[in-house]
């Protein structure tokens, strides 16, 4: 194996449950990733990752090698007249941004934080505020190029059933070198939306279906510490570009960082009911229409350099779930209530209505329906019995959960949420693998 | 590459070991400013990738050229005023590939010392030189050497690179006294630990580490301002203090 891989026992996803050792090599070009591959195998399989924003297992593949892509981090074209953009798998949204929105560009879509990458986006089949207008990021990828451990490269774009299958693919079916995008115009780099506070769930439904007609982006925070008639209030966010506004780029660097783990006592039941019942207050006060810069709407927590330290040292757990229309309403209102009852209160729960655009890759998780995120401070047991708990509820539902987001669901539940993962297995780079791969493919 | 003909370019300038992490990260701010550089490494499909990279973000003119820059030194006045032709001019030069090796090796090895010495003393040297006379000439410009911190003190680890970086440190504080009438600058850089493929092997994270982006920051920065021989970042400063002022009855029992 190549001396180019260097020993580890620091990686770990954005969730920071699993502390594992790896071999991790930082290649630069894209001519090195040949050598790379070539000792990987079945037997001892590898796994390419970018800036680690998966918060599970997705991204691990412990005492396995691993090719941490963020070095790969040049632009290859962009073509202001068209918007079609070509970036190397490294680069990140937030890069990307710096180009794009100064010449009135805007990504198609974008998760919550703008650190993810190219690959990586490719690889989640990434969802954000306006996925019931725009659908995924794999719905706007033109081509790709992908290396097979085999040692082949190949450019694949839609049509081709290794695409399809390389989009929401987790990175298993090959190493993605480069990314080719359509970039969409924006009127300005502001946008104009309104907060609307709602008092329960049943109010959520009815808002959020009336709010996503008039705008492009919507989600809704939801408190998920308080039960009975105010059951899963919240405030739904809704925005639009502004048409006049000028064209600034954010700021590069995040404006606070966590320099260390914050103490296991800092995320409590007590301060998560603090937090939601302070912030439904304010973002109440607040409701009404408002204009601001696409950063601190799209990408709130990206101020705080490494948020992900304020649940501790012991990390924390994310869950997903996307729950289709006809089931959504009373399975949201179950989750919440065993949340509620489970006194665990998530710090930030997420409510959003997906549209019907039918998925781009075999795998991705977005479908038709509303979504839930949620996350839990790493408690342990309790903790793993809450969503052991959610599961169940999920699974009547028949909707699933978010590999992204997951570090210990069953192959059963994974399996009964993904009908198509046995055509997508067929596709799988047999010399890659991760955590997540062996755990829900077993 | 869009409309970059019509535009004037903010700077012209050369950088040569154009493909280390450092040299990537300077040549994009000088990118985003719209200037125009000349790319010098060995590696041509590299200098390509880096070339559209940097034109995509905002370069108005990018070329490059394919030298091993240890084997042309003798060359340098020529190619020097090649190059600033090709870019109609020239600003700033950076002066960014070096050779890192290992003291084992060198200890043992009289070409792993030879190279050592070559690369990050005496062939650069000659590309400082040959930049400066062109200056010197029009009066105006800057010339921009990477040094390192391990210039500051010999050390058992890495004396070999040490004597080369802390030589060319001082060849480059002599070239800015002799530059000091003509208003044209040169500057040391020496930067500490850099979290670099160079680097990857030792064990990294604490505050001591710096990335690329944050050293190509003050190397962009020191073509335009500051003294003779600049730390990066500033704190090492006084770390070298501390390092030199330890007398050597205590500082031979360490490992360093």
């Amino acid at each position: 194996m190549s001396t180019r891989f260097h020993p580890s026992d620091t990686l770990a996803s954005w969730g920071r449950v699993v502390k594992a050792r790896h071999l991790v090599a930082r290649p630069r070009f894209p001519d090195e990733i040949g050598e790379l591959i070539s000792g990987f195998s079945p037997d001892a399989p590898g796994l390419a990752v970018g800036l680690r924003r998966s918060y599970g297992d997705s991204n691990l593949n412990p005492e396995g090698h691993i090719i941490d892509m963020t070095g790969l981090d040049r632009m290859i074209s962009f073509d202001r007249e068209t918007g079609l953009i070509c970036a190397e798998a490294g680069v990140s949204f937030s890069q990307a941004l710096q180009l794009l929105a100064p010449a009135g560009w805007f990504l198609p879509t974008s998760p919550g934080t703008r650190f993810v990458t190219m690959g990586g986006a490719v690889a989640n089949d990434i969802h954000g505020k306006n996925h019931h207008a725009a659908g995924t990021f794999g719905a706007s990828v033109t081509r790709l190029k992908l290396w097979r451990t085999d040692g082949v490269a190949q450019e694949v774009g839609p049509g081709d059933p290794l695409f399809h299958a390389t989009v929401g693919g987790l990175g298993l079916t090959g190493i993605i070198e480069w990314v080719e995008f359509r970039a969409v115009r924006i009127p300005s780099t502001e946008v104009e939306g309104e907060d609307t506070p709602f008092e329960n769930v049943s109010e959520y439904f009815d808002i959020a279906a009336e709010k996503k007609d008039r705008y492009e982006h919507t989600m809704a925070w939801v408190d998920c510490a308080t039960g009975g008639s105010h059951l899963g209030r919240g405030i739904l966010s809704s925005a639009n570009w502004y048409q006049h506004g000028g064209l600034t780029a954010h700021r590069e660097e995040p404006r606070r960082k966590m320099p260390i783990d914050a103490p296991s006592f800092a995320i409590n039941s007590l301060t998560v009911r603090a937090f939601n019942s302070i912030r439904h207050e304010l973002k109440t006060m607040r409701a009404g229409p408002y204009r601001q810069h696409y950063e601190p709407f799209l990408y709130p927590l990206d101020a705080i350099g490494g948020w992900n330290r304020l649940y501790g040292a012991r990390g924390f757990y994310q869950y997903q779930c996307v729950l289709p229309p006809d089931t959504a309403r009373d399975g949201v209102v179950e989750l919440l209530k065993t949340i509620v009852a489970s006194g665990q209160g998530s710090t930030l729960a997420v409510l959003k209505d997906f549209g019907p655009n039918p998925p781009v890759g075999l795998m991705s998780f977005p479908r038709e329906g509303t979504t839930l995120a949620l996350d839990f401070r790493n408690q342990g047991e309790a903790t793993l019995k809450l969503m052991a708990d959610l599961d169940q509820i999920v699974a009547s539902a028949g909707g699933r959960l978010y590999p992204a987001k997951d570090g210990r669901i069953s192959a059963a539940l994974f399996q009964s949420g993904f009908p198509k993962w046995q055509e997508f297995r067929e596709h799988v780079d047999p010399g890659l693998s991760s955590a997540f791969w062996r755990r829900v493919s077993a | 590459m869009t409309g970059s003909l019509a535009k004037t370019p903010s700077n012209r300038v050369v950088i040569l070991g154009a493909l280390s992490a450092i040299a990537m990260a300077t040549a994009r701010i000088y990118a985003a400013e719209g200037a125009a550089l000349m790319l010098v490494a060995r590696n041509a499909d590299r200098l390509k990738g880096l070339a559209d990279d940097l034109r995509t973000r905002g370069a108005v003119q990018v070329e490059t050229a394919v030298v091993d820059l240890e084997a042309a030194a003798a060359d340098a006045p020529a190619l020097m005023a090649v190059w600033k032709t090709r870019l109609g001019g020239l600003d700033h030069v950076h002066v960014i590939y070096g050779y890192l090796g290992t003291q084992e090796k060198a200890t043992s090895d009289p070409a792993e010392l030879a190279r050592i010495t070559s690369s990050n003393y005496s062939t650069a040297v000659q590309w400082c030189e040959a930049a400066a006379n062109i200056m010197r000439a029009q009066k105006r410009g800057s010339v921009i050497a990477i040094s390192s911190v391990a210039g500051d003190r010999g050390r058992q680890s890495n004396y070999a690179y040490g004597a080369a970086k802390g030589g060319l440190a001082l060849y480059m504080q002599g070239l800015a006294h002799s530059l000091a009438p003509t208003g044209v600058r040169a500057v040391a850089v020496k930067p500490g630990f850099v979290d670099t493929p160079m680097t990857d092997g030792l064990k990294k994270g604490g505050p001591l580490w710096a990335s690329p982006e944050k050293i190509g920051k003050i190397v962009r920065r020191a073509a335009d301002k500051g003294g003779p021989v600049q730390y990066a970042p500033g704190i090492w400063r006084m770390i070298m203090l501390v390092i030199r002022t330890v007398p050597s009855f205590v500082f031979h029992k360490t490992k360093l």
